[in-house]
């Protein structure tokens, strides 16, 4: 939602107050199987983002008429720590958390078999422990490494980013400054090696040139990202594949 | 999942073949939408208020205009509060209790249609900068889910807010005194949302209930009066290709402008 | 027709694999004439099939396979079994019994209670309902003594070796008594609680390393220099 800011936010060489460049990710660090007790777990940390998630399933559903009976019932909740922004949030889930709750979990349906595993919940909790903007698409990223790393069979990864327009700019990841004081804002979730787009949602003003624009920079993000999942989810058993071979 | 109105696995096949040659069950075109019909100012207790039927799919809206506070970081802007219900009497599938996430969804959609085209001119709202501004409050009512509560209830969103008036006020000794007459709620666009459905991958615009039984993902794009996206929408447990997302939006270009017309009308 | 992936390659879910007339092998799946990975997993070429060996997944009930089970449920005349699946398994009273289940005279709880261990065999399983359980084998049972190690299931062959030797090895070397349920928890009884220990460091060091080569040789060499301790 853009408010009115008198600060510039992009300089006239194209630097944006973090310093990055109008296509530039913010730095990335992901781990995969964090959390002893999950079956499958991940954190990510993108620019000041820091966000959990796990995954608990399949498991059979109580009660159990609301279990479906030709496949898994994907649950999603995405949740912010009272601390994670600047002012206090209260922990009751907000209307926007119930919201980010749904079209998370719908961007993450369609790359998990759910078809396998009939009558079953398969449980998603995104813990927002710091936020500054985008934590919808970090929750897509990290919540679908926690699937990979629960050993839940998965037509593809799923990797999220925002794109948008600030200062009439078109950029790449936004901050929460940017998205405030800049005029769109469209977060998009992808599975890369289908081509396909679970997650999109877009508010501010755009031409559909722009639209067109910002929609193929998101995907570059998502791609981005995408190898950098990939990376974290081979990490600990390339480390141990290393490690051995050394002895 | 399941309903008294769910559609028997034999005709969500049937729906699914004809689509993906062209047709649709109600005989439409794969791009056109069910007949509007749109009544405003229907209920005097509301300062405005509008009821669209979008073939069977009946919204009710009602506009409330309050006086209250405004938020800390624009102290000299109106407010705008958009509430969605899914009563019960609206579908066997709607039950009692606090709004689910498919109404959150639904007034949250609506809401960033008004919101970011800047429908209302906030400012106008103000009555002391930092303290008192109007608040005005769109609560959307869902009377008949026939399919695509999304965009009747933008319609008929739109269409109460052209019909809202705000009672006239002057300031005596820091406090509010209402006036005799009214003043029209000042709104200086016109969002209009169009959602298709994709079905055997193949996009229909103003889906009807059968036809989002049948639906694997749906997409509402919200433009403004100059043709603008404003908001945008996934929903569903499937996806789009790049290729489909863009044509959707250069035929909701066309269908936003049709819609517009029918509620200015009005 | 090509394999874009070659054998031991470590391959994560939606990586292409293959394009052409490939068989889509375990934890893979065909989309047109492409070939995908669906779980993070090692890359086994058999004849023109691809499989992906998974490094990490749960249990998926499969008839004729032992498991290792634990009580969470004692209803009217049948127990519910935690055998670390997405379902629960059942064990009939009828199955226990040699006599017909009496609901006047006999108590389930005093058969199995409610956190007891039982190595069983699934006798059914399909979509529509929870695998059922049978303990009327030799072997089969409540499990009185010993402890439980659970790796996860897919390394389960690596624990057992080529032709049961790994597992042989580790009997060998410390003298315990292994039983191995193929849902992922093994039985470890040893004479002493240092014979089972060592038993549990080496399953361990097999689950870490399950993905490198020269395996059996390592573990071999580690229980060694541990009982030199």
């Amino acid at each position: 939602m853009p408010r009115k800011t008198s600060e510039k936010m992009i300089n006239q060489n194209g630097t944006r107050l973090d310093g990055r460049k109008l296509n530039e990710v913010r730095p990335l660090k992901i781990e995969v199987g964090i959390l002893a007790n999950a079956d499958g777990s991940a954190y990510i940390e993108q620019g000041k983002n820091k966000i959990l998630a796990a995954v608990y399933g399949p498991k059979e559903l109580h009660p159990k008429h609301l279990a479906l009976p030709d496949r898994a019932l994907l649950q999603c909740r995405y949740h912010m720590a009272p601390f994670s922004v600047q002012e206090r949030k209260s922990p009751a889930p907000s209307r926007r958390e119930i919201e980010l709750s749904k079209v998370i979990r719908e961007a993450l349906e369609p790359a998990v078999f759910l078809e396998h595993y009939p009558r079953t919940s398969i449980d998603v909790f995104i813990e927002v422990l710091q936020a500054d903007g985008g934590t919808r698409c970090a929750g897509i990223t990290v919540a679908s490494l926690a699937l990979a790393d629960a050993g839940i069979p998965m037509r593809d990864l799923v990797a999220a980013c925002a794109a948008g327009k600030v200062d009439g700019h078109l950029v790449l990841d936004l901050t929460d400054l940017e998205d405030k004081g800049g005029t769109a804002d469209l977060p998009l979730a992808w599975m890369p090696n289908l081509n396909a787009i679970t997650l999109l949602q877009m508010d501010g003003d755009l031409t559909t040139d722009e639209f067109e624009q910002v929609l193929n920079l998101a995907i570059e993000g998502c791609k981005q990202i995408h190898t950098l999942q990939k990376e974290a989810l081979k990490a600990k058993y390339v480390a141990v594949k290393e490690a051995v071979e050394e002895e | 999942m399941t309903s008294s109105i769910s559609v028997a696995k034999v005709k969500q096949r049937r729906i699914a073949e004809l689509i993906s040659h062209g047709k649709r069950l109600d005989e439409r075109g794969l791009n056109d939408h069910r007949e509007v019909q749109i009544e405003v100012g229907i209920i005097e207790r509301a300062e405005g208020s509008a009821r669209v039927r979008l073939g069977k799919t009946e919204v009710m809206v009602g506009t409330k205009i309050e006086l209250g506070e405004p938020f800390l970081d624009v102290p000299n802007e109106g407010v705008l509060t958009v509430n969605a219900e899914l009563v019960p009497l609206a579908s066997p599938k709607f039950e009692p209790g606090p709004p689910n996430e498919n109404a959150i969804e639904l007034a949250r959609v609506v809401d960033r249609g008004i919101r970011e085209s800047k429908a209302i001119s906030l400012e106008k709202l103000c009555v002391t900068p930092g303290q008192k501004v109007f608040v005005v409050f769109v609560d959307v009512y869902v009377l008949n889910d026939d399919g695509n509560l999304i965009d009747a209830s933008a319609l008929a969103a739109l269409a109460a807010l052209l019909n809202t008036k705000i009672f006239n006020y002057e300031i005596k000794n820091g406090e509010v005194e209402i006036k005799p007459g009214y003043t029209q709620l000042p709104v200086v666009d016109y969002p209009i949302a169009v959602t298709f459905a994709k079905i055997n991958d193949k996009l229909v615009a103003d889906p009807w209930l059968v036809e989002e039984q049948v639906m694997d993902a749906r997409l509402t794009i919200t433009m403004d009066k100059d043709g603008k996206i404003c908001a945008l929408q996934k929903g569903g447990y499937g996806y789009f290709s790049v290729e489909q997302i863009l044509d959707a939006a250069k035929i909701a270009l066309q269908k936003t402008e049709e819609l517009r017309k029918i509620v200015v009308k009005s | 027709m090509s394999i874009y992936v070659e054998n031991k390659q470590l391959v994560t879910p939606g990586d292409l694999l293959a394009e052409g007339k490939y068989g889509a092998g375990e934890n893979t799946y065909r989309d047109d004439d492409k070939i995908y990975a669906t779980r993070v997993g090692l890359i086994t070429l058999e004849d023109q099939t691809i499989h992906v060996v998974a490094l990490k997944a749960f249990y998926i009930p499969s008839v004729g396979d032992t498991v290792i089970g634990k009580i969470v449920e004692v209803g009217l005349s049948a127990w519910m079994l935690d055998i670390n699946a997405p379902y629960l398994a059942v064990l009939r009273a009828g199955d226990v019994l040699d006599r017909p289940f009496n609901p006047r005279k006999d108590e389930l709880p005093a058969i199995f209670d409610i956190d007891d261990l039982v190595i069983a065999k699934i006798v059914a399983y399909d979509r529509t309902q929870d695998p059922l359980l049978t303990v009327r084998e030799p072997g089969l049972g409540k499990i009185t003594r010993g402890q439980i190690v659970e790796v996860t299931p897919t390394k389960i062959p690596r624990v057992i070796g080529r032709k049961g030797s790994m597992v042989s090895m580790i009997k060998r070397e410390t003298g315990c008594q292994i039983t191995i349920g193929q849902n992922g928890l093994i039985l470890i009884s040893g004479k002493t609680p240092e014979d089972e220990r060592l038993a549990v460091l080496a399953i361990h060091k097999i689950e870490q390393e399950s993905h490198t080569s020269g395996l059996t040789n390592r573990v071999t060499e580690m229980l060694q220099k541990e009982k030199e301790v």
